[in-house]
């Protein structure tokens, strides 16, 4: 059976979906997930959803369920590049992504977990320096 | 003339497994692209499919979807009716609850589906079977 | 004995075409639309001769219903000449006269040809007043549903005109609205908005209310939707300009945005700033400062 595969970098774990996700895949995601935050004692997950064309209920459980299993294991969620038409078809379904942060691509979703592993609560550019003009 | 409703294609995808689901979802997204549909309306039908496919399949026990892309006046729709011979559902209006649910799901199924399709109908009869009809506009 | 109206008016179409054609053309002439100039006469009469032939090959086979399938090439042509007549501006009148002019013509021969006998005349009458009266229902049917297209696409077209999504800075946009917002427009302006928020990398959006002279429970509703979907994509919504009557009106209704709101486009500007870790400074006193 196929897997989808799960990268690390520092202290973060990152996922790309890119196949139209069955419902065995997206289980063993959440397994493989689960036990190599375990293993490798990441504070961060990444998951890059920019290719994934629909998340219905059953998906979306799965990524809450990662995020509150992850939080348990001290690592933050962060969903990347979910795409206009999934979020409006998403909020129409009555499904909230409690616990999961999102961000607008893997980009952003990295310096969100960044800036939390730097300990300052990952607030909304706390971290930044100060552009003024 | 008036609002009769003309199907020009018609199409029955089996629902016995998981991975029948996410076929109900690829056909489903195909005729949405062949009537026109926009990008939100696809996504929106091609869910709430995926929704009621699984109740097919979880509760129902199987059976099929009939997708049909339908046209009444100038207006073009894809319908979708998801059939099964399961156990039914006594209480039609408590299982269209949000949250509501007999299973393992978020209980968003029925209630989420009708929310992204514009015309919703369900008929079931406890120990013969459950039968959801929901279609979407263009 | 019973005449037969579609015998009676096939033969009397046949025999006499020439003078009947001449004098729908005259009748067609007389009409608006020529005079309009929307269409050439000679098209025109291309276009009645058509018809002409096709209603003789529909009698011949189908009788008086102008719905059988002899007559589809006909119906087929009057829907495209209704067609193309709602798209030229043609008006509803001017476009079932088409038809409809066509029956004093007829009237005109049947009477010549068969003034002898009176139940003839009056079956093919009858026969005649039948079908072309179902045509003429048609060509309207037909021109109708075209305008109604060319309404709906125009909708279509203003609501994408009508709300441009600007970007202020660098990862903020903008999204002044004016007017009344339905439904069908608020979801083209949200999907708008959402997606500019993806091409802009955008991670602030302000949304304007200032130019909205209702908000009703549905639109509320929307605001949140849209909102509610800015934030699964990873971007914050703020919403600004709620005049103080919209914001009673909401309370009563029992309407609760809960979003961020500010309560001009400035207030949220400078807050969208701070958010994004920059400020705005006088220069003077900046310098100051240095």
């Amino acid at each position: 059976m196929d897997r989808i595969p799960i990268l690390k970098l520092g202290g973060t774990l990152i996922v790309t979906i890119q196949v139209d996700m069955h419902d065995r895949l997206a289980l063993a995601l959440e397994e493989d997930l689960t036990a190599m935050i375990a293993r490798t004692g990441a504070r961060g997950v990444l998951i890059e959803i920019s290719a994934l064309e629909i998340v219905d209920s059953f998906i979306g459980r799965m990524l809450v369920s990662i995020a509150a299993v992850s939080r348990v294991l001290d690592a933050e969620t962060v969903l990347a590049g979910m795409r206009p038409a999934v979020a409006i078809t998403l909020v129409e379904l009555g499904l909230e992504l409690t616990g999961i942060r999102t961000a607008l691509n893997v980009e952003r979703g990295m310096a969100l977990l960044k800036a939390r592993l730097a300990g300052d609560g990952a607030g909304y550019g706390s971290d930044r320096d100060g552009l003024e003009d | 003339m008036g609002a009769t409703v003309t199907v020009s294609k018609t199409e029955t995808i089996p629902v016995r497994s998981g991975d029948d689901i996410v076929r109900v979802r690829q056909r489903v997204r195909a005729l949405a692209i062949d009537i026109g549909l926009g990008l939100v309306d696809q996504t929106k039908i091609v869910t709430a499919a995926s929704e009621l496919a699984r109740n097919t399949l979880d509760y129902g026990g199987g059976g099929e979807v009939r997708a049909e892309s339908v046209q009444v006046g100038t207006r073009k729709g894809l319908r979708l009716t998801f059939e099964d011979q399961g156990p039914g559902i006594a209480d039609i209006e408590q299982a269209m609850t949000d949250h509501y649910t007999s299973g393992k799901g978020l209980g968003l199924g029925l209630g989420g589906a009708k929310r992204l399709s514009n015309e919703f109908h369900i008929e079931s009869t406890p120990g013969v079977g459950t039968r959801v009809m929901i279609a979407r506009w263009k | 004995m019973r005449m037969d109206g579609a015998e009676v008016l096939k033969r009397t179409l046949t025999e006499d075409e020439a003078a009947i054609l001449e004098a729908w053309y005259i009748s067609l002439r007389e009409g608006t639309s020529l005079q309009s100039g929307r269409i050439r006469e000679a098209e025109l009469q291309t276009q009645a001769k058509a018809v002409f032939g096709q209603l003789r090959d529909g009698l011949s086979s189908g009788g008086v219903d102008a719905d059988a399938e002899s007559y589809t090439p006909l119906r087929e042509n009057l829907a495209d000449i209704s067609r193309s007549r709602a798209v030229q501006g043609f008006t509803p009148t001017d476009t079932a006269n088409f038809v409809f002019s066509l029956k004093e013509p007829i009237f005109e021969a049947l009477r010549r040809k068969s003034a002898a006998d009176a139940s003839a005349l009056a079956a093919g009458v009858w026969a005649a007043g039948k079908v072309l009266d179902r045509l003429g229902l048609l060509t309207m049917e037909v021109f109708l549903a075209s305008r109604e297209e060319v309404i709906g696409r125009q909708g279509q077209e203003i609501a994408e005109l009508s709300t441009p999504v600007v970007r202020l800075w660098d990862g903020i946009l903008a999204l002044p609205l004016i007017g009344t917002l339905d439904s069908a427009r608020t979801g083209v302006v949200m999907e708008n908005l959402l997606q500019a928020i993806v091409d802009e990398e955008a991670e602030i959006a302000i949304i304007d209310i200032t130019g909205v002279p209702t908000v009703d429970t549905l639109v509320a509703q929307h605001l949140l939707k849209t909102v509610a979907a800015a934030r699964l994509m990873g971007a914050d919504c703020i919403v600004s300009g709620i005049r103080p009557q919209i914001a009673q009106t909401m309370v009563h209704l029992g309407v609760e945005l809960n979003v961020i709101s500010k309560a001009t486009m400035a207030d949220a500007f400078a807050l969208a700033l701070r958010r994004t870790g920059r400020k705005v400074v006088r220069q003077q006193a900046a310098e100051e400062r240095c």
